[in-house]
């Protein structure tokens, strides 16, 4: 198991919900669990993750998910069972649309 | 028969996840988790192993309403660590189930899905299981029944698989199985002549919804829908007493499935069983719907 810790810079979240889970922690899969955090212009990532050595994919799939959204002010953390960086980005949006509101 | 649902709508009970099942189960938001996610720590014990755990350990408790009758309910998510309990899962369950001593809801919805104990967790999981059994009983025997809903990919087998006939009714889907050793195991244990876990057909005809509704292990049969779980549990409920368990009941409980044993010992598919239960062509059995076969085992000798 490898622990990664990211910070990202982003617009301000609109939080709807006080937080968000989304996803299992089933073989190829993650949850993914949003709270409010601090500060306002920051998002603060914790993966825990079972495959090792891929630190670089993930900073670079949350980075251009924090690029591209307002995920500001909120704490993420993620329990990884060697998710694909397509179902990565698939959960963080899903996670994000009930965070700010876009429930089903 | 109602008029099939167009399979867009349809929530298939197997696939979906245990957050699902709750949603789709219980009366629109009526459900309230306790201990959700933000507020629970992974497991330790997996750490240690360096895995990664899930925020809930793999199951979710809450309380709810079921067709307006108030319940608390636990639902496992097989999809983290084939459902296996933990001392967290464990101890999360062990608490719901006392807490439903306490306030008497109209029942407790246990949603199984799990291949007994987490191995990983050694002596801490054995002690969990043998935990829930005991507080399955205290339940009923405060009055509140409890009811496995046994229909998700991991089925029930090892230690839940007791927990599941604990219950004061199991209610399954065609899909779901309920075991104590999985097939895997007995063939690992006893060969593949004695039992080929590789064919499905063979492990549903000695595991599966159907088969264990002709045996009368489970009281009802639902189709693998959410909608259909929570229907025929409502429907269990409108007219249940509880009556909990007694020395009596157990024990002639004891005498009813020894004799079972002596009765199909031979037999070494659900086909035969079905035939000696008087199944005329017991080979059209996997092939018949939900409300086929609740008709055909209406017509049995008894």
């Amino acid at each position: 198991m490898e622990t990664l810790e990211f910070r990202f810079k982003a617009a301000s979240a609109t939080p709807a919900a006080g937080t968000a889970l989304c996803g299992v922690v089933g073989s190829g899969n993650l949850e993914i669990l949003i709270r409010p955090g601090e500060p306002a212009d920051t998002c603060q990532v914790s993966v825990r993750t079972s495959a090792r050595g891929f630190g670089r994919i993930w900073e670079a799939v949350i980075g251009e998910f924090a690029a591209r959204h307002p995920v500001g002010g909120t704490r993420i953390d993620i329990n990884d069972m060697g998710a694909t960086p397509a179902v990565v980005s698939l959960r963080l949006s899903q996670a994000l649309g009930d965070y700010t509101g876009g429930a089903r | 028969m109602n008029a099939p649902q167009p399979l867009a709508l349809r929530r298939s009970w197997f696939e979906a996840t245990a957050r699902a099942r709750l949603q789709a189960l219980l009366d629109p938001r009526s459900f309230q988790e306790f201990l959700p996610p933000e507020t629970s720590q992974p497991s330790p014990h997996l750490a240690v192993l360096d895995i990664p755990g899930a925020f809930d350990d793999g199951v979710i408790i809450g309380a709810g309403r079921l067709d307006g009758r108030e319940v608390l309910v636990i639902a496992q998510e097989g999809q983290f660590m084939g459902g296996a309990v933990g001392e967290i899962h464990g101890a999360k369950i062990v608490g719901l189930l006392k807490r439903a001593q306490r306030d008497k809801p109209a029942a407790v919805l246990f949603l199984a899905d799990s291949g007994g104990v987490r191995l990983h967790e050694a002596n801490a999981g054995l002690i969990a299981i043998s935990e829930i059994m005991r507080a399955v009983l205290d339940t009923r025997a405060a009055g509140v029944p409890v009811l496995a809903l046994v229909g998700g990919s991991c089925g029930a087998f090892g230690g839940m698989g007791i927990v599941t006939r604990l219950c004061s009714a199991v209610i399954m889907s065609e899909e779901g199985r309920l075991a104590l050793s999985g097939p895997e195991v007995i063939e690992t244990v006893a060969g593949v002549e004695e039992f080929d876990s590789k064919d499905r057909a063979l492990v549903w005809r000695v595991t599966g919804g159907k088969h264990r509704y002709l045996t009368g292990d489970c009281a009802a049969l639902a189709e693998d829908e959410a909608a259909d779980f929570s229907r025929v549990a409502a429907q269990l409920l409108a007219s249940w007493q509880e009556e909990g368990p007694s020395l009596d009941a157990l024990r002639a409980e004891q005498a009813r499935l020894s004799q079972r044993r002596a009765r199909f010992a031979g037999l070494r598919d659900g086909l035969d069983v079905w035939a000696a239960l008087g199944v005329a062509d017991p080979a059209q059995v996997p092939l018949m719907d939900r409300d086929s076969l609740v008709e055909l085992k209406k017509g049995l000798p008894q």
